[in-house]
């Protein structure tokens, strides 16, 4: 639990509570978003996009609430932010049945997601992921 | 109604050629009989609530880890016991809740003193076997009980299929402007061609964006796909990530636990709601059900997805729905697995949407829990659109019932999520609708759209009587989107160059929640253009006077159907002069008071108060002149003499009868009331035990008026006329004409004078004004 839950469920809605505590990812304030500066070029497609510091502050705001386990997808979702779109889908299609051929690829892939991003909760998912395929033998190739 | 085939009955005194009742035959002709019933056999997978293969609940815990779970040892655990058992079951709490008798925690679910919040602590230490056993012990009506007080967000919503069967963008974004105008919080959409899906996000987005805004939508596809059309703005919310009950059932799924969790990350990271797919019989359709009961495999499904941390979940069998709803107390079962999935603390998009019968009744049987509980997503979808435009499949509700929906609600006074729409609003925003994409698309180069496609759009019910894109044309046009990779900020830019200012920013407004990631918490959806989720809008019900009660704002616009009767819009409609001052007709004129009559054969005609003042037509339509013309006739035509009389004091049938009869001659009269409810009767007979009755005005017609006057003439001569019978067909009159008939009858009741003596009446037929015939 948080040190003062009462204090992060006020933040909710964030956008009308606490606008000041999310950004674009190009670091512009919600109040940025208008119509005009659409017009003007000044707003793209990477502004509309979820920061992982939003997402922390929204796992908080679900862990006041008593939703623990939501807030730990929030913090997953915050590890693949910054994760190519291509390298989730490819995890994704690792951990399917019978992808890997064997538990290292899988710690492999923990390991360079962890290296290279930092996204150690997202890590930790697929080593468990690892040792209950290997145990319920699911390294096995399907035709 | 459905006719029966012609052997169910042949013509009266025809040879019987079966050996059969032949209500059974009529029966059989019914929409009912398409619908399949099943045995139970848990050997093949058919148990409904229990299985006698399903494991006992059980928990042990040794250092803080589940060491056995529902009688499995953590060594034999599948993927679903390991995953349940990692993140679903909190140690600490296992340990009270566990050792809690099922009964009780049962009572607390329908205890109003037990709030939400303490039955959510206690799920989370509950194993699938003991949450199934938990509400295996309530019935129907305390599954809804507990699924009002228990689901996550206080005020109800609902979700709309957007689909039509050539992947017409026009007719897409024509249909989801009306979604949106009918109240839905979420749009669904799928393609009949894969390929086509941007084109349909693309369309969607626009038409959603037309009239009030702020609707959440999904384009359901293949993962990948989904997530790409997500990340592009052109969608907000995705629940195709379905989870299964059996590890092979999971498998043959090509999926696991752990892949779906990792998806379900995916989704929030690109700021789009995610919900799971759940719903009983998917098992046993897939054929690895392991013969455990619908309901144990779905208490399974439901705490893997607590477990993998999803904010909530389309459950209530889903696709399985047909398939559970053929098993004794099948429909039962995907309430209750609705309530598991609440209790867990999950938002409910609750099932209602793949149709689990040919049957009305069945169908309005199956939703109305729902209307009287609420849920947070009552339909998953609800087809906004006809049944063959419906590319999931037909919805239980569909474009062809939403009429019955919406008087559903004002039946009940429950807030269903919908509001009724009116003519000319619908066709505007239609019109706005595929104005504006057809402006989109020019403005991104993806083609000019005819003029004339736009119009035969706009009027169409549906994609057959359209003349616009075929799925082969749109193909090219969703590739380019792709291709291009055009997003929602394109759209917004475009909407904004041509003008359509509100429509641009209602779609910026849906673009600009995604940074604060605000729906994608617990029920989230949005309205008026702020995020309302289980955060700040919980269900806090306690009792009477707490929870959802409908707002008086909201519960008038749920009375606003169409065509209701108002006093004003029934008496102009039935040509009626209000008050006293109602004046005499020429061919009916009073003329001094009645006296008792001495001819023998002579027939009084008692009418009422208003009759031919005020009112001037029965409820069948007939001109009340035809009608005392027809009396008089039949009458004559009897060998009788008539005589019209009115009366004063009383406006009821039989007093009228009653009294006509004392003042005849003959001791027979004939009473009748301004909308046409006619009784023959005899002086000396009780005031109820009339000869003969017509109380259907509606269905009586003039023919049948002659006949009864022909039989009262008959009567002055001591015979006993066969009595005219007016045939009813079933009818349901009351539904059909009570809401006119209190109200005309309160005209009668309200110039009643019962001191004033009846008043005798001259007829003069000549005298009728000649606009008034029929």
């Amino acid at each position: 639990m948080s040190a003062n839950p009462a204090s992060d469920l006020d933040l909710y809605p964030v956008a009308e509570k606490a606008p000041e505590r999310v950004q674009t990812p190009t670091g512009k304030p919600l109040s940025a978003l208008t119509l005009e500066a659409v017009l003007a070029g000044e707003i793209g497609a990477e502004d509309i996009a979820i920061t992982p510091e939003a997402l922390m502050l929204q796992a908080k705001i679900a862990r006041a609430a008593g939703r623990e386990t939501l807030a730990a997808n929030f913090e997953r979702a915050a590890d693949l932010v910054g994760v190519p779109q291509e390298l989730i889908l490819d995890t994704y299609e690792l951990l399917r049945p019978g992808r890997a051929g064997n538990a290292q690829q899988l710690l492999d892939r923990a390991a360079l997601l962890r290296r290279d991003y930092g996204a150690t909760r997202v890590a930790a998912l697929i080593e468990e992921a690892a040792a209950v395929y290997a145990r319920r033998g699911l390294f096995v190739k399907r035709f | 109604m459905t006719d029966a085939p012609e052997t169910a009955s042949p013509p009266t005194g025809a040879p019987q050629s079966s050996n059969r009742w032949r209500r059974f035959a009529e029966w059989d002709a019914r929409p009912l009989r398409h619908d399949l019933f099943a045995a139970e056999n848990p050997e093949a997978g058919f148990s409904v609530f229990h299985s006698p293969y399903d494991p006992a609940p059980s928990l042990s815990i040794e250092g803080g880890r589940v060491t056995v779970m529902d009688g499995k040892a953590a060594a034999d655990f599948d993927i679903l016991d390991a995953f349940i058992a990692a993140h679903h079951i909190d140690p600490a709490m296992a340990e009270v809740a566990m050792a809690m008798d099922p009964g009780e925690i049962a009572r607390k679910l329908v205890d109003i003193n037990v709030p939400r919040p303490e039955l959510e602590a206690l799920a989370r230490g509950l194993t699938p076997a003991r949450l199934a056993e938990v509400v295996g012990r309530l019935s129907a009506l305390e599954i809804a009980f507990a699924y009002s007080k228990m689901r996550q967000r206080q005020t109800p919503g609902n979700q709309a299929h957007v689909t039509n069967a050539k992947d017409d963008p026009l007719q897409l974004a024509a249909d989801a402007a009306v979604a949106v105008a009918l109240g839905f919080d979420e749009i669904e959409t799928t393609m009949r061609v894969a390929s086509n899906s941007w084109a349909n996000a693309l369309a969607c987005t626009v038409g959603a964006a037309v009239g009030r805004g702020g609707v959440l939508f999904q384009c359901s596809i293949e993962e990948a796909e989904e997530l790409q059309i997500g990340l592009a703005g052109l969608s907000s919310y995705a629940e195709t990530v379905s989870v299964y009950g059996t590890e092979r059932a999971f498998i043959d799924g090509d999926d696991t636990p752990w892949s779906k969790a990792l998806l379900t990350a995916a989704y929030a990271s690109r700021g789009i709601k995610a919900r799971c797919t759940s719903g009983a019989a998917a098992e046993l359709l897939m054929g690895f059900h392991e013969q455990r009961s619908l309901l144990y495999l779905e208490a399974r499904c439901l705490c893997l997805q607590r477990a993998m941390g999803v904010q909530g979940t389309q459950n209530g069998g889903i696709d399985g729905a047909p398939l559970t709803a053929s098993m004794a107390g099948g429909v039962r079962e995907l309430m209750a697995e609705n309530l598991i999935a609440v209790w867990l603390g999950l938002e409910c998009a609750s099932g209602n949407d793949c149709r689990t019968s040919e049957s009305e009744i069945r169908v309005g049987a199956k939703i109305t829990p729902y209307l009287l509980a609420g849920s947070d997503l009552i339909c998953s979808g609800f087809g906004s659109i006809k049944k063959y435009d419906n590319s999931f499949n037909p919805s239980l509700f569909n474009g062809e019932e939403i009429e019955d929906y919406l008087l559903l609600q004002r039946d009940f006074q429950t807030d269903g999520g919908l509001t009724p729409v009116e003519e000319d609003q619908v066709l505007g925003l239609r019109v706005r609708a595929v104005e504006a994409l057809a402006a989109v698309m020019e403005e991104l180069g993806l083609g000019s759209v005819p003029r004339a496609r736009m119009m035969s759009v706009v009027f169409a019910s549906g994609s057959e009587e359209t003349v616009s894109y075929t799925p082969g044309e749109v193909t090219p046009i969703s590739a380019a989107i792709k291709a291009r990779g055009l997003t929602a900020i394109d759209v917004v830019r475009a909407l904004g160059k041509r003008g359509y200012t509100e429509e641009a920013e209602n779609l910026l407004l849906m673009l600009r929640q995604r940074i604060s990631g605000d729906y994608l918490q617990t029920s989230a959806l949005v309205r008026d253009g702020r995020v309302m989720s289980a955060i700040n809008d919980p269900n806090d019900y306690r009792g009477p006077g707490t929870g959802y009660r409908m707002p008086e704002k909201r519960w008038e616009a749920v009375q606003g159907i169409r065509n209701v009767l108002t006093r004003e819009r029934v008496l102009a409609a039935e040509n009626v002069v209000a008050g006293a001052g109602g004046a005499e007709v020429d061919w009916l004129v009073a003329a001094g008071p009645a006296a008792k009559g001495v001819n023998p054969h002579e027939v009084v005609i008692g009418v009422s108060p208003g009759f031919a003042r005020q009112l001037h037509q029965t409820t069948a339509g007939h001109a009340l002149a035809d009608v005392v013309a027809a009396l008089v006739d039949g009458i004559a035509a009897g060998g009788g003499t008539a005589r019209l009389v009115r009366m004063m004091h009383t406006a009821d049938t039989s007093f009228l009868g009653l009294a006509a009869a004392r003042l005849s001659g003959s001791g027979f009269g004939i009473g009748i009331q301004a909308k046409g409810t006619t009784v023959l009767h005899q002086a000396d007979r009780m005031p109820h035990m009339n000869l003969e009755l017509f109380s259907n005005a509606p269905l009586t017609g003039l023919d049948h008026y002659r006949a009864l006057g022909r039989n009262a003439a008959r009567h002055t001569f001591g015979e006993a006329p066969e009595p005219v019978m007016v045939p009813t067909h079933g009818e349901a009159l009351g539904a059909r004409f009570h809401v006119r008939v209190a109200l005309l009858y309160a005209i009668e009741t309200g110039l009643i004078e019962p001191t004033v003596h009846p008043i005798e009446l001259a007829y003069r037929p000549d005298m009728r004004a000649p606009e008034a015939a029929q």
